[in-house]
């Protein structure tokens, strides 16, 4: 008998943007300037609403915020890369995703504060809420893939998870369901090589996250995560072939997080500033903007422009937040079911009647 | 009928040295102490290793047992969980953190089908001494998931004990019992009172049985009976009662399961009237099981129904409003004055 191989799989990894703002020329997707503009723009809106947030949660005008800084790139780069009816379903990490995919700043901001209004998106909004239990929102990025392949419809279903977040039975069950039913679904983890203290080698054997797609029957590819056009190439590609019936991917992005895990964390307790320092010299924006600056696109003048207009986006996404009245008590109970029943009127009554004491 | 009084103060079992320590601090220390005495005795979970635990409950164990007996995993609680049995099932103590209660849902499967009915399964073969920490309740300000309480679903499931300190010296004592415990013991940490307070805890091995309350004040009008971090709520309560002559006695139950049963029917059945304050929701709480007990064995003692002083039938609410939410002194004694007034 003969020993035959009977599978083999390549898992590829996608560069485009180089550090020093150079492309390969071959790979770069079609943008225009306009397009290139608005991912700087939105890359930046991200960096800031993120520094305002962790500026407020000093002051303790907000909750506990998780920083997407140094991963603005992954988020812009996907987020570019959907059509109006494409579903994003988020970790907990994908503010600029969200934001740029229908969520009011305000209302993003709310939630962080501390306000399950903050979860309330307006009609329409294709955007799932933050799932806290990590990799649990992967079955249902499945579910609404499955969805979207039963009723026909040409439209993607966009999931995030962590590196870390991929030890989860969910991660895996979501994939493999996906891959079961082929559906319209598209996994991208960020991989920002932390979860909270534990690095990536102790939440996998295998050399990439990418490869790990090949088990459940589909596709992998591995990009760098800091480079905006490598993400949205990769993305735009495997959008497209979920769209058409062509079944799930899994897109592994390299990226780092430069911040603390939360404003609940210090990372200098676990992490070797060396490591940090050295993803700072791939910092995504300065990548983008290198790009922008070698094709004459852009300046000092120019970026100072944009970072006051970002600044100012960002300050009346703060003063709309700060704005809302508080929930009345009622509200904690309005929401349990589509009917209120009585022992929940019942109780919602006994603690109206102890705050007007 | 076989009542037992509840031990009154936690004693330390000889004279000895003891230090100021908080609840969180009293955890880590039993865990030290349980691991310089026994080689079989490890720690698992997420970021327990150099971070030394989100709430730094596991602070310099990695750097005095290392990596091999203080284990960083992977992010997966089924996993961690499962891991643990297989280990406990071939020599090892682990024991478990979850980093937030809210977290344990994906290992439930493997604490309450397997941990807790292996000893049973295997008619007596193997038993689980494994040990789940985590802490839990409401009251820190966290996002979605960070608050819970639901004792509720490890009591009322057969074959795990379930253990919940209120003072560092409990922690400490009760910690280190649970890990030479052969049984699995859920042990529930509040960490809204993890830093609130300090206490003389003992140096070396404190150890607190399983099973017996805890006297934390006497009285003789009503009994409050708590855990956790409702215990001070409950002792601030009794203190306001004082003020107007009202003595409340306070039994911090410690152990929800095996529950202090007789503490519980003594203490009742002296002061006739009983309010059980718990932050988890109300329906099918222990407070419940604790109405009932007090029904079944001191209705003929009984001045006033039981009142129970709980959280909502609702999801725990957000920051900004958790404190709403959270039973606190000012609800604990409405409700003692109406059982006076009943
Ligand atoms: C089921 C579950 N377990 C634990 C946690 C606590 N927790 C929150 S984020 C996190 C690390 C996530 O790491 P990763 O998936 O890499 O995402 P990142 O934070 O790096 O974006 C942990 C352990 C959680 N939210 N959910
Ligand atoms: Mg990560």
């Amino acid at each position: 008998m003969p020993v035959m191989t009977i599978h083999e799989a390549v898992t590829r990894r996608l560069e485009v943007l180089a550090p020093d703002g150079t492309v390969d020329e071959a790979l770069m997707p079609q943008l225009d300037r306009e397009q290139v503009e608005t991912m700087h723009r939105w890359m930046l809106l991200g960096r800031t609403l993120d520094a305002k947030a962790i500026t407020l949660q000093r002051q303790g005008r907000m909750g506990t915020w998780a920083s997407l800084r140094g991963q603005e790139a992954v988020q812009v780069g996907a987020v570019a890369a959907m059509e109006d009816d494409d579903w994003l379903i988020p970790a907990f990490r994908e503010h600029v995703a969200m934001i740029v995919r229908g969520v009011p700043g305000e209302t993003l901001l709310a939630y962080w504060a501390g306000d399950e209004r903050g979860s309330a998106f307006p009609p329409g909004t294709r955007v799932f809420p933050v799932p806290v239990p990590v990799g649990s929102q992967f079955p249902h990025a499945a579910g609404v893939g499955m969805s979207l392949r039963m009723r026909g419809e040409q439209a993607v279903a966009v999931a995030f998870i962590g590196d870390g977040s991929t030890s989860e039975g969910d991660f895996h069950e979501g994939m493999n369901f996906a891959g079961v039913f082929r559906a319209n679904t598209v996994f991208i983890v960020q991989n920002n090589q932390w979860a909270i203290s534990v690095p990536l080698s102790r939440q996998t054997a295998s050399e990439t996250l990418a490869q790990r797609a090949w088990g459940y029957g589909f596709p992998g590819i591995q990009v760098d995560g800091n480079d905006v056009f490598a993400v949205y190439a990769a993305c735009r590609g495997a959008f497209e072939r979920a769209r058409t019936g062509g079944g799930p991917t899994l897109i592994e992005a390299v990226t780092y997080r430069m911040g603390d895990h939360t404003t609940a964390d210090d990372a200098s307790r676990y992490r070797d500033p060396e490591e940090v320092a050295s993803w700072a010299q791939r910092d995504p924006l300065d990548r983008l903007r290198r790009f922008m600056e070698g094709r004459g696109w852009w300046d000092d003048t120019r970026q100072a422009a944009a970072e006051t207009a970002a600044a100012e986006v960002v300050e009346e996404m703060v003063a709309r937040m700060m704005a809302m009245e508080p929930q009345p008590p009622r509200e904690i109970f309005g929401h349990m079911f589509a009917r209120m029943p009585e022992y929940l009127e019942e109780q919602a009554s006994e603690l109206e009647r102890e705050v007007e004491r | 009928m076989s009542t037992t009084t509840a031990v009154e103060t936690t004693v330390a079992e000889t004279r000895r040295e003891t230090s100021r320590r908080t609840l969180v601090q009293a955890v880590r220390d039993a865990m030290a102490e349980a691991m310089r005495r026994d080689p079989s005795v490890l720690v698992m979970g997420e970021d327990v290793g150099p971070n030394g635990g989100v709430f730094r409950a596991t602070e310099g164990l990695y750097e005095e047992f290392g990596p091999e007996r203080v284990i960083d995993t992977p992010l997966a609680e089924s996993g961690i969980v499962g891991t643990a049995i297989g280990m406990a099932m071939t020599g090892w103590r682990p024991v478990v953190e979850i980093q937030f209660m809210g977290f344990v849902y994906p290992a439930i499967n493997q604490i309450l089908a397997h941990a807790a009915r292996m000893r049973n399964r295997t008619r007596g073969r193997f038993g689980v001494p494994m040990v789940i920490r985590m802490p839990y309740g409401g009251g820190i300000h966290a996002p979605e998931h960070h608050s819970e309480s639901y004792e509720a679903l490890f009591v009322h499931s057969p074959g795990i004990k379930v253990v919940v300190p209120s003072t560092p010296a409990d922690a400490k004592g009760l910690l280190l019992e649970a890990i030479f415990d052969d049984d699995p013991v859920l042990f529930l940490e509040p960490k809204r009172i993890y830093r609130s307070s300090r206490d003389e805890v003992p140096e070396g091995s404190h150890r607190v049985p399983i099973g017996p309350a805890r006297l934390a004040r006497k009285g003789r009008d009503v009994t409050l009976i708590a855990w956790g971090a409702m215990v001070p709520q409950a002792l601030a309560a009794a203190e306001l009662l004082a003020r107007d002559g009202v003595e409340a006695e306070v039994l911090d139950l410690r152990t929800l399961d095996p529950m202090d049963r007789g503490a519980i029917v003594e203490s009742v059945g002296r002061t006739g009237r009983a309010v059980v304050v718990h932050e988890a929701p109300r329906q099918a709480g222990v407070g419940a099981e604790i109405s009932a007990l007090i029904m079944e064995r001191c209705l003929l003692q009984l001045l006033a129904p039981v009142r129970r002083v709980t959280g909502f039938d609702t999801v725990m609410p957000l920051a900004r409003m958790e404190r709403l939410y959270l039973p606190h002194r000012d609800r604990i004694v409405a409700a003692v004055r109406e059982t006076l007034e009943f």
